[in-house]
């Protein structure tokens, strides 16, 4: 869905977990470009119809780029920097209930 | 953080940093917050870390921001980023949340300077993944120096859909067309702010050479189009229209739309700051006076959230609020205060010279107001089509908030961000009533998700 315009060598990568799998991102991009120019087409399922969803604003208005980061539902991956080691997931409908501590 | 400031602004763009430029000037404890990461709001957006690569393709108008960026980093003003702020009240106490954790603060005067979003294109199909935003496409260039799976076709008007347009050839993108939807009649009725707009001649010659630079490109134009409908199975595919009284389909991977940007006005409606209808561009925006204030006491609001006038005038705004702050605080005589404003209302006069012209040249299109279509959604979050909004009006819900009981629309994540204005538009044009007589949503914290374990370990901080 996204093309990245310039390949550097010296560029620092890290890895991430998207459903499962282990992908090599750029350090510095936001999960949810780091997930779309992965191939991954889209971020969410609809709450009601299960319909496929992608970012349309990327500047945390939309809501559409909600995924689950780390075990927290929800979140709005435009706004969220990929980490080394983070878990990234799709939010598949309502979200559950966070993976919180309670303290 | 501490528990009191003399000021706190709302966003990093060019008006907030502006604002606490000169509030620290004169002494004023200043914190100001921006839910993004990167400094610079959406104009100047990642300018610290551009590539340069991509030096040319950003544009001089980009890189202005530099100084600004430079003089706020110096300014002695505290700076947090990635901070969402989830409440506000009257009493000036602030809800944010920074790293998980919520805090409340307490501020002298709230400085709002939220910016603008782009108006929501509600036509059938914009759900779709490889449907998105125009500028968020160009949010992706500017942060993550990253551009549409091409082919891209463009569909829509105004300066910004010019601006993205041309950063996307300087790219070297592949457009499949460029589906304009400006209207022939819109040319005549912008003809009489034109003189004025002849003033401020660098604009128009910015927009001649960016119309100049499309039309040498290698993709087709389609003038004054309308009935744009977007289709695919699971992810965007084609985009038809008519354009000239012919119907047209065009394959694409990627489709950005753009109607205009619209002030973002969620803070005051929060607050519940008085707010008056623009009837040009169809939007809301805080009644302010000429120095920001709103209608709520020690609130202000600088730049595009408070009326779309363009990243200069916001930058003079935003030091036009911080004096009167300043003054306000005591900092200032009113001697002093005229003195060193009377040159930023000259240049924000000169700014808004060339809006009229462009809010009559690039008025919102119709499918942007009004879907034609029952079946087009238009809360994307609960999934509720024009037809429900309609079906609703005609069994007596009048206004957007019982609108909002019958259907759920505006209930969901995005809390109306995206649905607000066509939903008032639709309710308008069903009960065939001018859109501002029908209200608008109102706006509840918490404004953006926080969990429940994070409010109910929210420090006080004292």
């Amino acid at each position: 869905m996204l093309k990245r315009l310039h390949i550097d060598q010296q560029q620092k990568m890290l890895k991430i977990e998207f459903e499962g799998k282990t992908l090599e991102v750029r350090a510095g991009e936001t999960v949810a470009a780091a997930i779309l120019e992965a191939g991954a087409e889209y971020t969410r399922t609809t709450a009601i119809s299960g319909a496929h969803r992608a970012p349309y604003c990327q500047m945390g208005i939309c809501f559409e780029c909600l995924m689950e980061i780390d075990g927290v539902p929800n979140r709005q991956a435009c706004m969220v920097e990929v980490q080394e080691g983070m878990k990234v997931n799709r939010q598949y409908g309502v979200r559950g209930l966070a993976d919180e501590k309670l303290v | 953080m501490k528990n009191l400031y003399d000021l706190i602004i709302i966003g990093t763009g060019p008006a907030g940093m502006a604002a606490a430029v000169t509030a620290r000037n004169f002494g004023l404890s200043t914190l100001v917050v921006d839910e993004q990461r990167d400094l610079g709001g959406q104009i100047y957006h990642s300018l610290e870390n551009a590539r340069p690569e991509n030096t040319f393709a950003l544009g001089t108008d980009y890189f202005y921001g530099e100084s600004l960026i430079r003089s706020f980093r110096k300014s002695g003003a505290e700076y947090l980023p990635e901070t969402m702020v989830w409440n506000l009240d009257e009493n000036h106490n602030i809800g944010i949340l920074r790293e998980g954790k919520a805090y409340q603060l307490k501020t002298k005067h709230l400085l709002i300077a939220a910016g603008a979003m782009e108006r929501p294109v509600p036509i059938p199909g914009w759900t779709l993944p490889g449907v998105m935003g125009a500028a968020a496409a160009d949010i992706l260039f500017k942060v993550n120096d990253m551009v549409p799976e091409e082919p891209v076709v463009l569909a829509g008007s105004g300066p910004l859909f010019l601006l993205v347009a041309c950063r996307l050839i300087d790219n070297g993108v592949k457009i499949a067309a460029m589906v304009d939807t400006t209207r022939f009649g819109s040319y005549l009725k912008s003809l009489p702010y034109f003189p004025q707009a002849l003033r401020v001649a660098s604009y128009l010659g910015k927009g001649l050479s960016m119309r100049w630079k499309i039309q040498k490109g290698d993709f087709p134009i389609f003038q004054s189009a309308d009935n744009l409908a977007i289709y695919g199975a699971d992810s965007a595919e084609e985009i038809h229209f008519t354009s000239l009284g012919r119907k047209r389909k065009i394959h694409a991977k990627s489709f950005l739309l753009h109607d205009g940007v619209v002030p973002n006005i969620q803070f005051t409606r929060l607050l519940e700051c008085e707010h008056q209808w623009y009837e040009r561009q169809r939007y809301w925006k805080p009644v302010l006076d000429d120095w920001g204030n709103t209608s709520v006491n020690g609130v202000s609001v600088a730049g595009d959230c408070g009326g779309i006038w363009g990243a200069k005038a916001a930058e003079h705004a935003g030091r036009l609020a911080a004096i009167d702050i300043v003054y306000k605080q005591g900092g200032l005589s009113a001697e002093e205060k005229i003195l060193a404003a009377d040159p930023l209302i000259k240049k924000l006069g000169r700014e808004k010279l060339i809006r009229p012209f462009l809010d009559q040249l690039f008025p919102p299109s119709c499918h942007a107001l009004v879907p034609s279509s029952d079946e087009t959604l238009v809360c994307r979050c609960e999934e509720i089509t024009a037809g429900q909004i309609r079906e609703a009006v005609s069994l007596g819900a009048i206004s957007p908030g019982q609108v909002k009981s019958y259907t759920r629309c505006g209930m969901g994540p995005c809390q109306s961000r995206m649905c607000g204005l066509p939903l008032a538009e639709i309710i308008a044009d069903s009960r065939q009533v001018p859109t501002p007589t029908v209200g608008h949503l109102k706006i509840r914290p918490p404004l953006k998700p926080i969990t429940i374990g994070q409010l109910a370990d929210l420090e006080l901080l004292k």
